[in-house]
């Protein structure tokens, strides 16, 4: 391998400064006081489900609404074995069970063109809500559950750290042979499966994977929460927010679903504080949807493609351009 | 258990009704402006908070509003579709790029419309009684505004039927339906045609919500129900079916009611599992080409 690709200055400033900000966020609890942790736990688990959400949507083009739905079954999962295992085992099995899910589910479904796919994954939330609510009043007799808790710096390491592991992994698999495929899935399925690409299987993979980081994520939330009930564990906000967030951000670069996660999620809290106050709290959905219809309008790159355009403007040579 | 068979089938027929109204015009904005609507739902609640304010601030019959209903939501969805739906439309690179992108836009309607209604009127629960005379059917007994309903949502569905059939402009529907690129060379002016089908797709759910709000309290969240119900039944019919719509929406009232009969908590859990399956095994619906 060549030496100087990890010494040449396009890998080392990034990568640097990336180091910077990790080991800010892990000595942040402290010196920071408790409310900033808790809102920071928030903005990674909006981050961790966009950036999932994107490893599979962003390339493929398959608008995925199921992601409440992974969300939800590592909630679920952490609810029924919280308590008994250690807090990595039960992020690991919450991943794990979303991640099970979502092979079965996309080896249903990911014949299924794109209109379809995404009206059966928004299909797949609310039945999930629906039977689970059912199961609870008729079988177990319950409204909800009580998940065993863990504190909220612990909380805010494990998200952390999931975080870690999930942006790694986007990275790896855009630069790898494999995201290659997935483009090229995404470009023309059929071209796709002509060279050799089975593409049935490397979308239900991937479909998985994202799934997995979802559910670890809602592992780590109900731990949090403590206190859970369907309504909570299968919200469908929770699918709409990543693909607001990501089509925000913007799809080309891996920075581009952390920004749009954390710009909106900071923008709700923002909101909500300030509406509070003149008891209209909720509304922030109605800016979201603002901004979600004019950024779909006028912005379709996100503002990854905005920074992009910027930066060909600043470093494009200044002169006449001559003939074509 | 004549009766109850009747009874199940008669309130499955009155459901049905609402049902097939709604889809329709799901079904007119995907198949023909190929916008799959998700704030559709919060036409149907426009529709229903528009009659409400009519009947208990005005005194207005529901029914007459009916009349004042409907412009208003065809102007919203024909003035949306004008301003929006068309220049996203013209700059897509592809029509996949298109669907995806619309479909999305679409969520951010759901959210500004259902939040401009929770301003307006607040996010409490509202009702009105209007024509609850009990009326008996072979010894099945229904509200008579049930009936009336179901009445005015054939109607309705004939009235438009025959409009598409036999009118010009109908046939200029047909025509960007099939063929967009070739109705345009014929002389089909496509960005008018459009507009008017994403209006009238808006229209039948402002209808279809003036009529339910006869019969059940209102919120300004009803609407994702209903979205999700008119989606269903437009999977059962075939996406851009029109015909099929309008009978899925009543194969799917007549489900939903037998099995609201025998467990009426898994009303909801069945028409995802139809819909599921219907997916999974007959993706272009049952009457879809």
């Amino acid at each position: 391998m060549n030496i100087s690709l990890f010494t040449s200055k396009k890998y080392w400033i990034p990568g640097l400064a990336g180091l910077v900000v990790l080991i800010l966020l892990a000595t942040l609890p402290v010196y920071a006081p408790g409310y900033t942790v808790v809102m920071l736990t928030t903005v990674f688990m909006y981050i961790i489900l966009t950036v999932s959400w994107t490893i599979f949507s962003g390339p493929t083009g398959y608008l995925s609404l199921a992601s409440a739905a992974f969300f939800g079954a590592g909630i679920y999962a952490a609810a029924m074995i919280g308590g008994k295992l250690p807090l990595p085992m039960v992020i690991i099995i919450g991943g794990a069970v979303s991640f099970m899910l979502a092979l079965l589910v996309g080896a249903l479904t990911l014949r299924l063109k794109y209109t379809y796919f995404t009206i059966f994954t928004f299909g797949l939330v609310e039945l999930l809500l629906y039977f689970m609510l059912w199961w609870e009043v008729n079988i177990t007799g319950t409204t909800g559950r009580v998940v065993p808790s863990v504190d909220n710096t612990t909380a805010y390491y494990a998200i952390i750290i999931v975080f870690v592991i999930t942006i790694l992994i986007a990275y790896l698999i855009k630069r790898s042979k494999y995201g290659l495929a997935l483009q090229s899935i995404g470009a023309d399925e059929e071209a796709a499966a002509h060279r050799g690409i089975n593409v049935t299987m490397v979308k239900i993979i991937t479909f998985a994977i994202s799934a997995f980081f979802m559910g670890a994520v809602g592992a780590i939330m109900a731990s949090r929460w403590t206190y859970i009930d369907p309504n909570v564990a299968f919200n469908p906000l929770i699918s709409f927010m990543p693909v607001l967030m990501a089509i925000f951000g913007g799809m080309g670069q891996l920075y581009g679903p952390v920004i749009g996660a954390a710009f909106f999620t900071l923008l709700r809290e923002f909101l909500t504080s300030t509406l509070a106050k003149y008891e209209i709290g909720e509304l922030y959905m109605l800016i979201f949807g603002i901004v979600l219809v004019v950024s779909i309008k006028y912005l379709p790159t996100g503002v990854v493609g905005l920074i992009q355009k910027w930066r060909k403007r600043l470093s494009a040579p200044k002169q006449v351009p001559v003939g074509k | 258990m004549l009766v109850t068979i009747l009874d199940i089938v008669i309130a499955g027929l009155l459901m049905g009704g609402i049902y097939a109204l709604i889809s329709v015009g799901l079904s007119l904005q995907y198949g023909v402006a190929r916008v799959l609507n998700i704030s559709h739902g919060e036409f149907i609640m426009l529709g229903a908070f528009i009659t409400w304010t009519m009947f208990a601030i005005f005194g207005i019959s529901p029914l007459l509003a009916l009349a004042i209903v409907g412009p208003i939501t065809f102007i919203i969805g024909f003035i949306l579709h004008r301003t929006y739906f068309n220049s996203l439309r013209i700059s897509s690179p592809s029509q996949p790029a298109f669907e995806g992108s619309s479909m999305l836009a679409s969520f951010g309607l759901l959210f500004i419309i259902q939040n401009v209604a929770i301003l307006i009127w607040g996010a409490g629960i509202k009702s009105y009684t209007y024509l609850a005379i009990p009326v008996n059917i072979l010894g099945a007994v229904f509200p008579a505004n049930r009936l009336i309903t179901l009445g005015f949502a054939i109607a309705i569905g004939v009235v438009f039927y025959i409009f598409l059939a036999r009118t010009r402009l109908g046939k200029a529907i047909r025509a960007a339906a099939q063929d967009p690129v070739t109705a345009e060379t014929l002389g089909v002016n496509i960005n008018r045609v459009l507009a008017i089908c994403f209006g009238l797709g808006a229209l039948m759910a402002g209808l279809g919500g003036a009529l339910i709000s006869m019969m059940i309290s209102l919120q300004p969240t009803m609407g994702l129900e209903y979205l999700i119900i008119a989606l269903i039944v437009v999977v059962i019919g075939g996406l851009g079916s029109i015909l099929g719509s309008f009978i899925g929406g009543f194969i799917l009232g007549l489900v939903g009611s037998i099995v609201t009969h025998i467990e009426p908590g898994l009303a909801m859990v069945a028409y995802y599992f139809i819909f599921m399956l219907l997916l999974l095994v007959r993706p272009k619906g049952i009457f879809g080409r």
